[in-house]
């Protein structure tokens, strides 16, 4: 089992430049199904696949438009890397066309045309993952998006996690205690995202094969306040987290945008104080996060 | 992208918010001169800088002849300003703005944001003039808010509502309500971050005018304002974090001796955590972002060791798709280009991490290789730490 995502979705790549095309050919290699592309202007022909494996795979087709890939393909996930100046309207064509799981890679979004890509993709039912965000997987059953598939294995501990990079670490430390991973998903480093800690908690929640969820966020904003407060009334599972950003100035953005301490919130120190009362259990390092998830596990036993 | 207060007002008075006219002045002269164009008996001389509290630090003054204007002027431009947003080193002024006296009857604040939860919202307190955040900590009651619908704007409801509550009434109540929406309209047009008006102000002759304007602009959204480069003022801003960007790369100076390196914000961010935490303080943030190229790695060694407080840096890379043989190449080609003269501790990890060891190792330089974020935390601390005393 898993969230969101497993070996039976059908998944279309908006925007084939370069970053689209490699890494829908990784994505294929792992084993996920990408059905189809979308680049308006060249419907009816085919991208190669080239994942740098020796291998060879069927030519993708790609279509002008979500819906008429939609239509042939029964894509039912989107994975997008238009670039920023075109990504919301990606997002919303993706949602308009009855796509349900859309997943935005792209960085460097204009934050308000997030504010209304939010509104709408709720309209329309469907579920934004990112913008600014590594994707999403399902251990051996499909990745979605630009992580090493390999560091990964089939398991039963969801993440959660605003980083990219430090996502790989904490899932490669997981890989390396021994501990497997259901889903995990990267939800972005930008101020407005479509998918929040709780709303991907209630999933994990739900989810029997899930027996704990590893919680990595970073400085600025209220979301893992916000986690932190709901786990403590209606999460029924382990949770480790850590903050990243101990050391940050106030005022700066760290690399994304969403990582800002302004007017005093937002620092790691207040997040970690209220994981603690709302009793998660912080990792004391980014070099242990493995290990106190693993510990955590086994002084539950 | 942070925009001077007179180009904020520039924009605002473009959405028919009333400002208090003002005239930009270069010199002590021009500042005089200016002072005799307003006619007015009371002028103020406000210092134009990218950071806030300039009042507190002595860049705000009230002057009562041209000849005082002149002498306030000169002190002014002559000092780097010191506020508490700008660090002890302070930043130096280059632009003044001469702005006519006010009899102020009553200050008000305005303010836009975007709201992590709500989106972008429209804030309002009859506590003007003052340090807003310290009413926000204090009394967040007497904050107003209104949830802006990024589509259709602020509705005239929504600020005669704010106007009603701030205690405004009749015709000045519209008034208000026109700055609000004023404001509002700027802001979703020009992509704001941040826009305030603190404090809007009325007078004692019954006018509403904004005395002072702040704007940050979404430097996501620069793609599509021609505007942000005609107002950018690159001298208010660390010229290496500039260079940086013009290379993809972002990079934050910090105080500490522990140069970094690292692929992707959130691991960066954990990197000088880590290296806090074994006794060791980052000199910078640096994210290289995705492709690890030699380029853009000695790109990076020029920006981190162009601050001189540098004795070790530390690379730290997860690979992803980037392989790390790639990665390890491209390090050794850049050791190479540009003679490092420091002890480097380099960290990889993901694709091809055997063979990318196997480069540093066997590049005939003195590259210190480690496993994982604590050993490698550890080295670069040691490292450091042996560096700074062999100087000093």
């Amino acid at each position: 089992m898993s969230i969101l995502v497993n070996k039976n979705s059908r998944v279309i790549c908006q925007g084939l430049g370069r970053a689209g095309k490699l890494h829908s050919s990784h994505c294929i290699a792992y084993g996920t199904q990408i059905v189809g592309g979308v680049k308006p202007g060249h419907g009816g022909t085919t991208f190669a696949v080239d994942a740098g494996d020796g291998k060879s795979y069927d030519p993708v087709p790609i279509f002008n438009t979500v819906s008429d890939a939609v239509e042939a393909t029964q894509a039912n996930v989107s994975m997008i890397y238009v670039p920023a100046p075109g990504a919301a309207d990606a997002v919303m064509e993706a949602a308009e066309a009855g796509i349900k799981v859309i997943i935005c890679i792209t960085e460097g979004v204009p934050t308000l045309d997030m504010a209304r890509v939010v509104n709408y993709v709720k309209a329309k039912g469907a579920r934004l993952i990112g913008p600014n965000c590594p994707g999403i997987i399902t251990p051996g059953e499909c990745k979605i998006g630009i992580m090493p598939g390999y560091i990964h294995n089939p398991g039963k501990i969801g993440v959660i996690s605003r980083s990219g990079t430090l996502t790989y670490e904490a899932v490669w430390q997981l890989t390396n205690e021994g501990l497997g991973q259901s889903t995990c998903v990267g939800i972005g480093g930008d101020p407005i995202i479509g998918t929040s800690f709780i709303d991907l908690l209630e999933d994990f929640n739900k989810d029997p094969d899930t027996e704990g969820v590893v919680m990595i966020g970073e400085i600025g904003g209220e979301g893992e306040q916000e986690a932190a407060r709901y786990i403590k009334e209606h999460f029924t599972k382990p949770v480790v987290s850590f903050i990243v950003g101990r050391t940050a100035p106030p005022g700066k953005r760290m690399g994304h945008a969403g990582a800002i301490i302004s007017g005093g919130k937002g620092t790691a120190e207040e997040k970690v104080a209220c994981l603690k009362e709302c009793g998660v259990v912080v990792a004391e390092s980014p070099a242990v996060i493995g290990k106190t998830m693993k510990d955590l596990l086994a002084s539950r036993s | 992208m942070k925009i001077h207060e007179y180009q904020a007002k520039e924009i605002l008075a473009q959405f028919n918010v009333p400002v208090q006219k003002g005239i930009v002045a270069h010199t002590a002269s021009e500042v005089e001169a200016a002072f005799t164009e307003l006619g007015e008996p009371l002028a103020v001389v406000k210092a134009q800088v990218h950071a806030g509290g300039r009042g507190k630090g002595g860049g705000v003054k009230l002057v009562k002849s041209a000849t005082e204007a002149k002498e306030v002027a000169e002190r002014i431009l002559a000092n780097a300003l010191i506020t508490p947003q700008t660090g002890p080193e302070g930043v130096p002024v280059k632009k003044l703005l001469v702005c006519p006296g006010l009899d102020i009857a009553k200050e008000y604040y305005v303010g836009l944001v975007v709201d992590r939860t709500l989106g972008p919202v429209l804030m309002a307190s009859s506590e003007g003039g003052v340090e807003i955040e310290e009413v926000a900590a204090k009394t967040p009651e007497k904050i107003l808010k209104e949830p802006i619908d990024p589509q259709a704007g602020l509705l005239p409801f929504q600020g005669r509502r704010l106007a009603y509550k701030l205690g405004f009434s009749g015709k000045k109540a519209e008034e208000v309500c026109r700055v609000m929406q004023g404001i509002a309209a700027a802001f979703l047009k020009y992509d704001g971050c941040l826009m305030e008006i603190n404090p809007l102000v009325e007078t004692k002759q019954g006018d509403i005018i904004a005395l002072d304007a702040k704007i940050e602009f979404d430097d996501n959204a620069s793609f599509r304002h021609s505007i942000y480069a005609e107002m950018r003022d690159t001298t208010e801003e660390n010229e290496m974090e500039i260079r940086a960007a013009q290379h993809q790369l972002s990079y934050i100076k910090l105080d500490g001796n522990i140069g970094c390196m690292v692929n992707g914000a959130g691991l960066a961010m954990g990197t000088m955590d880590i290296i806090k935490y074994a006794g060791g303080e980052p000199a910078n943030f640096l994210d290289v972002g995705g492709g690890v190229s030699r380029e853009r790695v000695t790109e990076a060694f020029k920006i981190v060791l162009s601050d001189p407080k540098v004795k070790a840096v530390l690379i730290n890379i997860f690979g992803g798709i980037v392989r790390c043989d790639v990665v390890a190449q491209g390090v050794v080609d850049a050791v190479n280009e540009i003679h490092l003269n420091v002890p480097l501790v380099v960290r990889l990890e993901g694709t091809n991490v055997k063979e990318g060891r196997e480069i540093l190792d066997n590049s005939g330089m003195t590259i210190i290789t480690a496993n994982g974020m604590q050993e490698a935390a550890d080295k670069i601390v040691a490292a450091a730490a042996a560096n700074q005393k062999g100087d000093s």
